[in-house]
């Protein structure tokens, strides 16, 4: 049987990969799919703690996955925009590679 | 869950998410995080939580991965393969990995309460059924009555009830949000009148 340190650390380092995607990569399609990684290691955290958790029935403490449910939606939703804008962002300049979006730089 | 099966699957989900970083194909990437959402999959329902586990595959590598490898082929990205990697970025990202995983051991290096998970067997479910019978939760001749004294936990059940409950406002603030979201897709992804 698995600890809840074994599945907070399984989170954790897949919350650590998404990190270093973001950061390491260049795309923007790749580094929004490591937000996505990101969101489903915080996931699995939540849906560990509910597990864990000791409630007066014995049963999971559905609270949590109620949180879980919640970010699944909202990040659904953030997809489906953000993609819209990295197409809206391929019209306007062709190409979605972070290092030849200068606009803002000093 | 077995730990042999926990083990797999953790496996399967960091494996993948390093691929998605490692391969320099955007499609390669999208399988690769759909392999990484199967794992944690896995992961949810040894958990006991089978809605979000089931959720998880409908929604991420069911639905939204699917958008984005329709995006990737939407979009011309062929030069991407012939890029070199510089090595500012890429040693600040492991950089940081470093310091989080220090961070990481460090706080679970000692054991947290709670380790090990409440049993869930026919004693302790049809206990938690007379539970929430008697504080008037549900009435026993409910579904989930039925089910937890059958010996089953009734997750998507038990979910339902809880949503629609404890969080109703929020579910209809949710619905707001999706459709405020799907008009700024329509928005953004129609032409612009010259």
């Amino acid at each position: 049987m698995a600890s809840l340190n074994d599945y907070l650390l399984v989170s954790g380092l897949l919350f650590a990969i998404g990190l270093a995607g973001v950061v390491m990569r260049r795309n923007i399609i790749i580094m929004f799919m490591c937000l996505e990684l990101m969101l489903s290691a915080a996931n699995l955290s939540l849906v560990a703690f509910s597990r864990f958790n000791v409630t007066p029935t014995g049963l999971p403490d559905y609270n949590g996955q109620m949180m879980v449910f919640f970010v699944i939606t909202v990040a659904a939703a953030e997809v489906a925009v953000g993609l819209a804008i990295i197409v809206a962002l391929y019209r306007a300049r062709q190409t979605i590679h972070t290092d030849e979006l200068t606009s803002l730089k000093g | 869950m077995p730990s042999y099966l926990f083990w797999l699957f953790a496996t399967l989900t960091l494996l993948g998410g390093t691929a998605v970083i490692a391969f320099r194909n955007p499609v390669s990437s999208a399988l690769s995080v759909v392999a990484c959402f199967v794992g944690l999959a896995g992961l949810f329902i040894g958990l006991s939580a089978f809605f979000v586990g089931v959720i998880q595959i409908l929604v991420y590598t069911g639905a939204v991965m699917v958008l984005f490898l329709f995006i990737i082929m939407l979009l011309d990205l062929k030069d991407e393969e012939h890029r070199t990697h510089k090595i500012a970025p890429i040693a600040a990202g492991l950089v940081l990995v470093a310091a989080f995983a220090i961070q990481l051991v460090g706080v679970l290096s000692k054991p947290l309460p709670n380790q090990t998970a409440p049993v869930l067997n026919q004693n302790t479910l049809s206990a938690a059924s007379a539970n929430l019978v008697q504080t008037g939760q549900i009435t026993e001749t409910s579904k989930i009555a039925e089910a937890l004294n059958a010996g089953q936990l009734p997750d998507v059940h038990l979910i339902g009830h809880t949503l629609f409950t404890g969080y109703n406002l929020p579910l209809q603030i949710l619905g707001v949000l999706l459709l405020v979201a799907t008009i700024g897709v329509v928005t953004l992804s129609k032409r612009q009148a010259e």
